[in-house]
This record gives structure tokens, sequence and C-alpha cells, in this order.
């Protein structure tokens, strides 16, 4: 199995979307957030509700049950398949086919979330998400929904500001290519030792007198991507 | 053609398109019938900038453009599918009359634990300890103990809220756990079924065998009629979602489960609505002491005939029809 991050579909019109998926530490964080948000909300307007006696406690109960049920459900459908957590970390929810999550599906996702939940601390929804190909529970199987980056990590093209464009000195592939554009453009926001210990890789194929390899990656990389100064 | 000729070309029609895409308003329809059409040519551009490598910021855009406009053209539209009303009227019914079969099962498993329990231990008195603590037990005794209940005063207003946010929580909460667990095979349903069944039957069977029958069932009847079919209704709604991976048929595991799933949750979405109504009839309705027992009989005696006449035999070929067309 071929372990890749994006989740490509086919439009009828022939064009592949892709969508860039989340794994388990960014939704995890996201529900830690929504977690503690519901907790919030939870005590907040528990503590007003015990003025009002037994009828507070009646409504403190179905405050309880919303929070639980539909929290997740109504922010999903209403808000482009963002709670707050989801939001924070600027993941989302949507059908398998990329549109936008429909009503039906996110009520079964948070639904079967009883499921994942088991036996303690999600251990079915973490089994089923780090062995399917996209990265779901259960809860996602069952509804046909994909958790992802909601946009596309940024381009930050300041990195190659001050950099001479190099034209390069052998014909590249379509995929090598790519890889020196995403490197000009810093994906990935890695360090500057971690540039160099990837740049220094193809040092062997650099011309001779190239002092820092960095610079002359991220060059070519400015020269594919148009630039000719 | 260069990039720039080719952005010159058609910089108006992407900037025509964005424009209909970023317009919020949903009252205007210009330019929405060509849109399939213009949005095929979108395609149709960002195919040609991708092959002949047009810069990433051109491809960006246009990519953009594309995933903005599959979304516009192939959400599914909530306004095809009828409002909440028509899914009241025909869309719960049809759903249910479609798994006849689950719901058969799911009844069974509650009905027949019920049942037994219910007769063993009014023979056997000491067998309802094995259901519940010996605490619980004296606490549901003296709620329905006729001697113990002072005729003529009603329970406290807002103590009937509180029981109603019970409910909501405790019944609608165990109906979604029930639905859910079958996705293990339909074991966690078939569970959440046998148990209440059994629970509920013990609670009948003892309070019947002390005779306070005019305390309890009068009690029970009226919500009972949405409460008891909406939890067998949840169980075969998870026992469709476990079967289907047992037995997939034509379609791979996976697929046939997102197909359950999509017509097990339109029971759900029932479940809810039948739960929030049995809720509101235990607080406010089942509790009162005021009311005559004749009319609680009478009531609940109605809302049985009510809820299995409109669940099964209402509108049989409108709600056949609705079934053809929405399947």
């Amino acid at each position: 199995m071929k372990l890749d991050t994006i989740a490509l579909v086919e439009t009828p019109e022939g064009i592949d979307l892709q969508a860039e998926l989340a794994g388990l530490v960014p939704r995890t964080l996201a529900y830690c957030i929504d977690f503690f948000i519901r907790m919030m909300i939870m005590m907040v307007l528990g503590i007003i509700f015990m003025f009002f006696g037994k009828a507070g406690t009646g409504l403190w109960l179905i405050l309880i049950f919303v929070m639980e049920w539909w929290y997740p459900v109504l922010f999903e459908v209403f808000k482009g398949g963002q709670t707050p957590g989801k939001k924070s970390f600027n993941i989302k929810v949507i059908n398998d086919d990329l549109t936008p999550v429909s009503f039906g599906a996110s009520l079964i996702r948070n639904l079967l979330r009883t499921a994942d939940v088991l036996p303690l601390f999600y251990v079915f929804g973490i089994i089923s998400m780090s062995s399917t190909k996209h990265f779901q529970r259960l809860g996602d199987l069952a509804a046909g929904t994909l958790v992802v980056y909601s946009e596309p990590e940024q381009h930050d093209s300041s990195a190659i500001k001050n950099v001479a464009a190099i034209a390069p000195q052998l014909a590249l592939s379509e995929d090598q290519q790519v890889a020196f554009v995403n490197f000009a453009l810093n994906k990935g926001r890695m360090s500057a030792d971690r540039q160099a210990e990837i740049a220094e890789i193809i040092r062997p194929r650099l011309p001779l007198n190239t002092s820092n390899a960095t610079d002359y990656v991220r060059g070519v990389g400015k020269w594919l991507l148009g630039s000719k100064h | 053609m260069k990039q720039l000729e080719f952005e010159d070309l058609y910089s108006e029609f992407w900037f025509d398109i964005e424009t209909l895409l970023n317009n919020k308003n949903k009252d205007t329809h210009e330019g929405l019938a060509e849109f399939p059409q213009n949005f095929r040519r979108l395609c149709q551009h960002l195919a040609i900038a991708k092959s002949r490598r047009y810069s990433a910021s051109l491809v960006t855009r246009l990519n953009r453009l594309v995933q903005q406009g599959y979304e516009k053209l192939y959400t599914e539209s909530s306004r095809h599918k009828g409002g909440i009303l028509e899914f009241i009227i025909y869309g719960f019914p049809a759903a249910l009359r479609s798994n006849k079969g689950f719901l058969w099962a799911a009844a069974a498993v509650f009905v027949l634990p019920f049942v037994l329990m219910m007769i063993a231990v009014m023979l056997n008195d000491q067998l309802i300890y094995s259901i519940m603590g010996s605490g619980d037990v004296r606490n549901m005794e003296s709620m329905y103990d006729p001697s113990l209940r002072k005729l003529g005063r009603e329970r406290q207003s807002d103590s009937d809220i509180m029981m109603f946010g019970f409910y909501i929580y405790n019944n609608i909460g165990i109906a979604f756990k029930c639905f859910a667990t079958g996705l293990f095979a339909g074991v966690g349903s078939l569970f959440v079924l046998a148990f209440n069944g059994l629970a509920i039957g013990a609670v009948s069977g003892h309070l019947t065998a002390l005779g306070f029958t005019e305390t309890f069932y009068p009690f029970v009847i009226g919500h009972g009629s949405f409460e008891l079919t909406a939890i067998v209704f949840s169980g075969a709604a998870g026992l469709k979602l476990g079967f289907s991976l047992l037995a997939p048929g034509e379609n791979t595991r996976l697929k046939a489960l997102q197909l359950s799933a999509k017509d097990a949750v339109k029971i759900m979405y029932g479940v809810f609505i039948m739960l929030l109504i049995a809720a509101f009839i235990e607080a406010f309705w089942s509790s009162s002491s005021t009311l005559p027992n004749a009319v609680k009989y009478s009531a609940g005696t109605a809302l049985w005939v009510l809820v299995i006449y409109y669940c099964f035999f209402f509108a049989r070929q409108r709600v056949t029809a609705y079934q053809h067309a929405t399947q």
C-alpha cells in the first residue's frame, strides 16, 4: 500500500480534485479543544441553572444531551464542517466526494462516535484510523466522510526573494521539478539546518563551485516557477 | 500558447465565474443556467494549464475555482429532499416499512425477555434482585405504592421540567447508543434491547405482583407508546448496520455499511422525535396525579393505536410511492 496523505477524487469532468487528509494528532488536539469548550459551556450554564432549582437541573440535563450529541453535528453542518476545535487546527469534515458534509452523514459519524470510543479512550477509533487509507474512524467509514485540511497550505514565497534564479543544467522530470519548487517555497516550514541537510544530498550533482547548496536548489526552484532573474 | 496570452484570453471568463461563486446572495439566478457548461470549460482550462506546466500560481487559482465550482454543482441540495414535514409524514414511515425484517427481529429481542422476565418475577419474588439492587427496588416500590400517594396533590411543575430533562438525556442517549453499538455485528443493539426488555419486564412483574397496578400502568401506558417502540426502532436500525457487515451482498462491506447507515439514520431521526414526544408525555402527563385513571388509560390506548397506525398502516400507497421515488 502506498502511504499518502492526499485523497484524490476524479470529477465527472475528468479533473482530479485533491484534499490533504488530517491525521491522528491534529484531530485529537481539535477534539481536546472542543471537549474543553463543551466543559466550559456546561460549567458556566450549570452555575446559572443552579439558581433555578429543579427546573434548572432539567435544563442542565438537556444541555448535557445537546453538548454530547448535537454540538459536533450542528457545527459541522452549519459552519462548513468545522467545530471550533477543528477550526483552530484548520481542519474540516467533508463527504468522501469532497463536497460539504451533509446532515445525515454528520449525524451518522457523530452517533457512531459511541462505537469509536469503545472499549476506552477511542481505542477502536484509533485502530481504525491507523489502518485505513484515509485515516477514517469507524464513524467516518460508515458515514463516508473524511477529515481534511480546510485551506491548502499557503505557499510562502518569501523564502525565494533573496536568491537568484538559476537555470538547471539537467533535464528534470516532472516529479523532480515539483520537488525543487516545493523546496523553494519552503513547503512544510523546515528549519535552516534541515534545509541544508536535504540540499546537501544532491551536492555531487551540483556544479563544483557551488558554495551554498540550499540557495542553489532554491534558485533552481525559483527559475522553474518562471522567474528569470 | 504562452501563459500570458492564455491568461489574457480567459481572465474575464475566470473573473465572471469567480464573481458567481463568491456571490452569497441566493436570490440571483443570473448565470446559473450556463454554469454547468462554463464549469466544464473551466475544468478544461485547468487541464491545459497543468499539462503545459503554467506557473503554480495560475494552476492554484484555477484549482481553487474548480474546487468551488465542484461544490456548487455537486453538493446535495436539501431543497429537493422535501422539508421536515414531508419526512415526518412519508419519510419516516417509509424508512420503517422498508426495514420490516429488522423491526421484527428487534421487537422479538425486546419483547421476549420482557414477557418471560415479567412472568418469572411474578412467580418468584426474589428474582427482581438479580436485576436491581435492594435500594433501587425499595425506591421503585415507594414510587408506585398507592398508600403513599397523596391524592389530589400535583407534583411541582419545576420537578416536571427536571424529569423532562432527565428523560431526554437518559432515554435518547440509550437509543443513540443502542443504534451505534449495532456496528459491532449487531451485538450492542441486541444487548441493549434484551437488557432493557429484562429490566422493564422485571419492574412490571414486580409491581404487578405487589398489586400496584392502579398506579403503575396508568403511568406507563401514555408514553410507552412512543418510548418502547422508539427503543425497538433504534435497535432495528443498529441491527441493520451490523447485518450489512455480516451479509454485504453484492457490495463490499464498506459500501454495504455506508448504504445501510444512510437508510438507518432516517429511522434515527424519527426515533429522536418520538423520544422527545415520549419525554414530554412522561414528564407532564403521565406523572400527573389529578388525572383520573380512566382518562390515562383511554388516552394511552389511543396513542398506542395512533403510533402503530402511523408507522405501519397510514397512507400506504403514498408512502410506498415515496419509498420508490426516493430510492
